[in-house]
């Protein structure tokens, strides 16, 4: 049959980037793209399920290696990142929380993922202390697990762990280039570390104001509001409540555990 | 490796088996849409919707119902359903072919001196694929099923619901649509 001959030429191949392009969507491979920013170049890992991991790093080869040893899918590196999730990163990255950026945290705990988007909630140019997010989601003693899960993230900057301090008011580490670059991060957003560093030594942990006799962590919005003359600082929440002050509704200061 | 094995793998751990699964129907599946679409960017985007919502279904079977598929008439069967929506969708882009036939397109001229074969081969392809993409989809289908993708009769039963015996009347009609389509445009080097 001279027809079916020549019909079966019309089978030709997919073209050889569709096997990926389906595996990637279905979330069993990843690409990675680098992502031009202030602090130096990120590579973004992404796939169906959405954004699987940041890295900074100069060499995407590199990162495509890390990225695999740690999650176990097969990464493809990419020039370059979709804009559907260019844009909406470098609007969070801008300060920017309304912007939505679908996450792939598959394979993390539930404690990992209660930390971190308890982190989510923190502002731009804000910090709160390992134990506050403890506090918050409701694990007051698991300060040190709430360190190794930000630690952990995948997703740095993206989920902003650099916007969680010591608990004794240091700055602390960062999985993203280490503590220096924690600093630079939080300088880019407005903070002095220095500052708020030797403030924590002097035993300032909280900040009210005797107007509204309400108290709050030192960078809330509402804190840094306050005008000198009205600046009441305080070393723990006991220590405001006794005088008479209640805690902020906004940045909600928790009665942590002060190492002295 | 076979349909059978295959299922089986997908069966007891389908995020491992299925990167095999993708590999060994990708192009056949990307080749049902394209010569049924007739468009290269639409083919792309049903081969990757096929595949992933194979994917999403797989997921959502029991172990034994995955046993049980016959691979290659399954997906293509959720081939030819977008394909299907998405002619809905889009108004058809080929020419009629009756109105070819009436007009009796042209035959090219032969190339003077010596013709490349291999682009010759690629455009008779070419030409053949746009008569293909302009029967009625009631032909082309069951044609693309049949004679690109090679599946049986009783698959086809299976993939469009209809019984053997209509499919191989629309088979032979659409073969022979095609075969007076072929005559007119010169093409008869591929279809005799």
């Amino acid at each position: 049959m001279n027809e079916r001959l020549a019909l079966t030429s019309l089978a030709t191949p997919a073209p050889a980037h569709l096997a990926d392009d389906i595996l990637v969507e279905v979330g069993l491979a990843d690409r990675m793209a680098p992502l031009e920013t202030a602090i130096g170049t990120l590579w973004v890992a992404w796939n169906g399920c959405g954004v699987a991991a940041v890295d900074l790093a100069e060499d995407g080869p590199a990162a495509a290696v890390r990225h695999t040893a740690t999650c176990g899918r097969r990464t493809l590196v990419a020039d370059v990142l979709p804009a559907a999730l260019a844009r909406p990163i470098r609007r969070r990255l801008a300060g920017d929380r309304s912007a939505r950026i679908p996450l792939d945290l598959r394979g993390h705990t539930d404690f990992e993922l209660a930390v971190w988007a308890k982190a989510l909630e923190i502002p731009f140019g804000e910090v709160r202390p390992y134990g506050w997010i403890a506090a918050e989601i409701g694990r007051p003693k698991a300060v040190r697990a709430v360190g190794t899960a930000l630690g952990h993230n995948p997703v740095p900057l993206v989920v902003p762990c650099h916007r969680v301090v010591r608990t004794d008011g240091t700055i602390g580490q960062y999985s993203l280039g280490g503590p220096g670059n924690k600093r630079a991060i939080l300088v880019a957003e407005g903070l002095d570390p220095d500052g708020l560093e030797s403030a924590a030594r002097r035993g300032e942990r909280l900040i009210g104001s005797d107007t509204t006799r309400i108290v709050c962590w030192p960078t809330c919005r509402h804190a840094r509001r306050v005008s000198g003359a009205h600046r009441v600082p305080f070393r723990s929440l006991r220590d405001a409540q006794t005088r008479g002050y209640r805690a902020c509704r906004v940045c909600r200061p928790s009665a942590v555990e002060l190492a002295a | 490796m076979d349909d059978t094995a295959l299922a089986n793998l997908l069966a007891d751990d389908l995020d491992a088996a299925f990167e095999v699964l993708v590999r060994a129907h990708v192009d056949r599946c990307h080749a049902i849409a394209l010569r049924v679409l007739g468009s290269h960017h639409d083919a792309e985007e049903v081969a990757q919707d096929a595949l992933v919502r194979a994917y999403r279904a797989l997921g959502a079977y029991p172990p034994e119902r995955i046993r049980e598929l016959r691979l290659r008439p399954w997906l293509a069967t959720i081939v030819v359903n977008l394909c299907r929506n998405r002619r809905r969708r889009t108004i058809p882009p080929s020419t009629p072919l009756a109105a070819l036939v009436e007009a009796g397109a042209e035959p090219r001229a032969a190339a003077a001196g010596s013709p490349d074969a291999t682009a010759q081969r690629h455009d008779a392809r070419h030409r053949l694929g746009a008569l293909l993409a302009a029967l009625p989809e009631r032909y082309r289908v069951p044609v693309v099923l049949r004679h690109v993708d090679d599946l049986s009769y009783t698959e086809l039963a299976l993939v469009l619901g209809r019984p053997e015996g209509t499919l191989k009347a629309q088979v032979h009609r659409g073969l022979a649509m095609l075969r007076a389509a072929a005559q007119a445009e010169g093409l008869e080097e591929l279809i005799a």
